[in-house]
């Protein structure tokens, strides 16, 4: 009987059989072998596989530190600590879960960046994207609420400074921080909430990469040119090539990852936090974790009320509305730059505001983690650059003003008025033309 | 990349650096550093030295400071013996039970026991310390910016107050310690403790040695972490190593 189980396919035995009813190796093949990817990606382009793997890992030593944790405010901090003295391997797991939350974000920070220069968020890519941002949004809400399970000092004022920032939303606020904590203040019920949103969370990130990279694979990758794939030439699949270049750089980023982790854990964390929570005792300075400074500092900019007519936002409102606007904006960007060349590369004009951006956002990380009546400064090869004494909170909203001016201003203007130099004819050919790079 | 497309980042950056470089931060308190056999990439704890930090720890600072992420089994890792550890646990107690007819009863500690804490609570120490609280020791060196050389600083610290600094009763002046007001008093001199070992112990050495001791308290995974860090990185050069070279093979054939 011939019947279909025995359908021809590529694939023979064991792998044709489950082929013929669940086709995961004909979608491996396209996938990897047949998706073609341009042949001219540089490694910038590698950031996007290291967020995916450090996602992965972030989720195999969550859950083993979930065996280990308890999320109640009279043993969470003796359970980290267990964790780091008497569970085998547990310090390793840890610091490599505490690092990693940093690892991700650097790899993260870089991947839109690359994004920013490249254009990669320009037609057909706007919704790869925008679920980036999501993604980033998503990162950011599990890294903080991750960040309150050891139950520091700054894992606790932490939690009690960015929640008491809802209280600012007019009629609801108040109502919605207590409904947030679970209580009337950071305490048990806040805690257990958290642990439970912190170890579901990266399953939602996991679902939006997913959509993210089906997303990619309809019309694959940008590249460095920011012009289309045009002929077979331009483009290599993505098996081998692509895999051995991205393990490549994934030996390297582990590199950096273990060097933090074996021998300089704890420099990226504050040492406040190896101080069990104290609600009595707030300490002098309650700073976030690297990652979130540029947004904190945009945060702290606002130190006024701004009239609007029949109503005022006050400065508290004001500060959380420029912090998540400064997230939002990412999501219109499409929108806002319509700009038809792609890559920075050959936009004069958009690679310099490209860089002075990264800059301002370096420098919006600075006054973050400088106090706002503190003089603004920053250390540059052990030289400690000053600026007149000028207070910090100042920069910060010169910053926080070219942060928005630069997305909402200068990239539509541009957009009308920019003059791109000629673009290469393909991938394949970049030198037929005198190109910008 | 070439070095046209790294002009507009330099040419930005010299411009953001034209102001005049200032050299250390006007008021903040700067910390010696020092000497320490735990530090760096290749550095171990030394045990002879642990072993007198504990003495240090034991006869002086124990009194007032607990080290409750401890237990006495702990002790191995310095050198102590199975019976020289019992018999250190058993001079402290502990609440145990129920037992058999529902009591809560006191016995000596067991090397399985956590370290036990010199006050029953907070309030207990703010009470006996004119109401300052003396902080755990088992993390204090990860707890502070600098740790190690803080505490040694700190400990070292107690100069004379300088002209018409105010200090209220109780209150001793510390060039290190944040605002130079601790209610400490100096809990270390020359001449306090006796080694048995015969290390003279002036201030400098006790300092250094309870400084260590509670360095290990705070990360006894240190030794083993790096350690293991040296071979994972050297593996995972050799890993790099080999998968830059398959990549410039496969790559070699793209043009
Ligand atoms: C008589 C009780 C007493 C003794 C003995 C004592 N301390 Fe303290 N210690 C205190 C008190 C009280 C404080 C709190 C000081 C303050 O907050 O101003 C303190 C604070 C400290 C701090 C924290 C400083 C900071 O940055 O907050 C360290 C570190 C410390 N002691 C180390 C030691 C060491 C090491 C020893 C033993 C050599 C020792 N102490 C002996 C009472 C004592
Ligand atoms: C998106 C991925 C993740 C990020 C960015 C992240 C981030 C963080 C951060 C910043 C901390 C605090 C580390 C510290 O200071 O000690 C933390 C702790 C913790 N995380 Fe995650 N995490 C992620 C995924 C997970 C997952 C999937 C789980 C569980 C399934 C998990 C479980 C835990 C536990 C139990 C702790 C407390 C233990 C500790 O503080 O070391 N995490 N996480």
């Amino acid at each position: 009987m011939s019947d279909s189980s025995a359908a021809p396919t590529q694939y023979t035995g064991l792998k044709g059989w489950i082929e013929y009813r669940l086709p995961v190796f004909s979608f491996m093949d396209h996938e990897l072998n047949h998706y073609p990817t341009p042949k001219n990606l540089n490694y910038w382009w590698n950031f996007g596989s290291l967020a995916g793997i450090t996602l992965v890992v972030m989720i195999l030593t969550g859950i083993l530190l979930a065996m280990n944790y308890s999320g109640d405010t009279k043993l969470a901090f003796q359970s980290v600590e267990r964790i780091m003295r008497d569970v085998n391997g547990g310090w390793l797991i840890r610091y490599i879960h505490m690092n990693g939350a940093s690892m991700f974000f650097m790899v993260v920070y870089i991947h839109i960046f690359r994004g920013l220069y490249y254009g990669s968020y320009k037609p057909p890519r706007e919704l790869l994207w925008m679920l980036g941002c999501v993604i980033l949004l998503l990162m950011m809400a599990t890294a903080f609420m991750g960040y309150v399970l050891p139950w520091g000092q700054m894992s606790f004022w932490g939690a009690t400074v960015i929640t008491n920032l809802f209280s600012a939303l007019p009629l609801i606020g108040e109502d919605l921080v207590i409904w947030l904590w679970g209580g009337f203040s950071v305490d048990n019920p806040t805690l257990t909430r958290f642990f439970a949103l912190h170890f579901l969370m990266p399953f939602m990130i996991v679902g939006v990469v997913v959509l993210h990279i089906v997303a990619l694979h309809k019309h694959g990758s940008n590249n460095p040119l920011g012009i289309d794939i045009k002929s077979k030439k331009d483009s290599i699949p993505f098996h081998p090539y692509y895999t051995i270049k991205d393990l490549y750089g994934l030996g390297l980023f582990a590199l950096v990852w273990a060097g933090f982790v074996f021998f300089s854990p704890n420099y990226l964390g504050h040492p406040d936090n190896y101080i069990m929570a104290d609600p009595m005792v707030t300490p002098a300075h309650i700073v976030p974790e690297w990652y979130f400074l540029p947004f904190y500092a945009i945060l702290r900019a606002v130190t006024f009320d701004i009239p609007l007519g029949l109503f005022t936002i006050d400065a508290k409102l004001g500060g959380v509305l420029a912090m998540f606007g400064a997230v939002g904006v990412l999501f219109v960007l499409p929108w806002l730059d319509r700009h038809p060349v792609r890559s920075a590369s050959f936009r004069p004009i958009y690679r310099w505001a490209f860089w002075f951006f990264v800059l301002v956002c370096l420098g919006l990380g600075q006054t973050g983690a400088l106090q706002p009546d503190e003089p603004f400064y920053f250390i540059l090869l052990g030289m400690r650059i000053e600026f007149f004494g000028i207070h910090s909170v100042v920069f910060a909203q010169l910053f926080t003003v070219w942060y928005f001016f630069h997305f909402v201003a200068l990239l539509p203007l541009l957009s009308k008025i920019e003059r791109a130099k000629g673009l290469p004819k393909s991938i394949s050919e970049p030198v037929l033309r005198p190109a910008g790079a | 990349m070439n070095l046209k497309k790294l002009t507009a980042p330099l040419l930005l950056t010299l411009c953001l650096l034209a102001p005049i470089p200032a050299q250390a931060a006007g008021g903040a308190i700067v910390l010696p550093e020092y000497e320490w056999s735990f530090s760096g990439v290749f550095g171990t704890y030394d045990k002879p030295q642990l072993q007198r930090g504990f003495q240090v720890y034991k006869e002086v600072c124990s009194s007032c400071h607990g080290l409750t992420l401890k237990s006495y089994r702990n002790l191995s890792d310095l050198g102590y013996s199975d019976e020289e550890i019992k018999a250190f646990a058993s001079q402290f107690e502990v609440w145990d039970g129920p037992n058999d007819e529902g009591d809560m009863f006191k016995r000596p500690a067991l090397p399985s026991d956590k370290f036990v804490p010199p006050f029953p609570n907070k309030n207990a120490a703010r009470a006996a310390n004119n109401g300052a609280y003396p902080p755990d020791m088992s993390l204090i060196i990860k707890a502070r910016p600098d740790g190690a050389n803080y505490l040694k600083a700190l400990l070292m610290g107690y100069d004379p107050a300088p002209e018409g600094f105010e200090l209220p009763a109780g209150v001793s002046y510390n060039s290190y310690f944040p605002g130079h007001k601790i209610a400490m008093a100096q809990p270390l001199t020359d001449g306090q403790v006796t080694y048995a070992d015969g290390t003279p112990n002036t201030l400098d050495q006790m300092s250094s040695d309870v400084t260590a001791f509670l360095a290990w308290a705070a990360e006894p995974e240190m030794e083993e972490r790096k350690q293991t860090g040296v071979r994972v990185m050297l593996f995972l050069i050799v890993l790099t190593g080999l998968l830059y070279l398959l990549k410039k093979r496969i790559w070699s054939s793209v043009h």
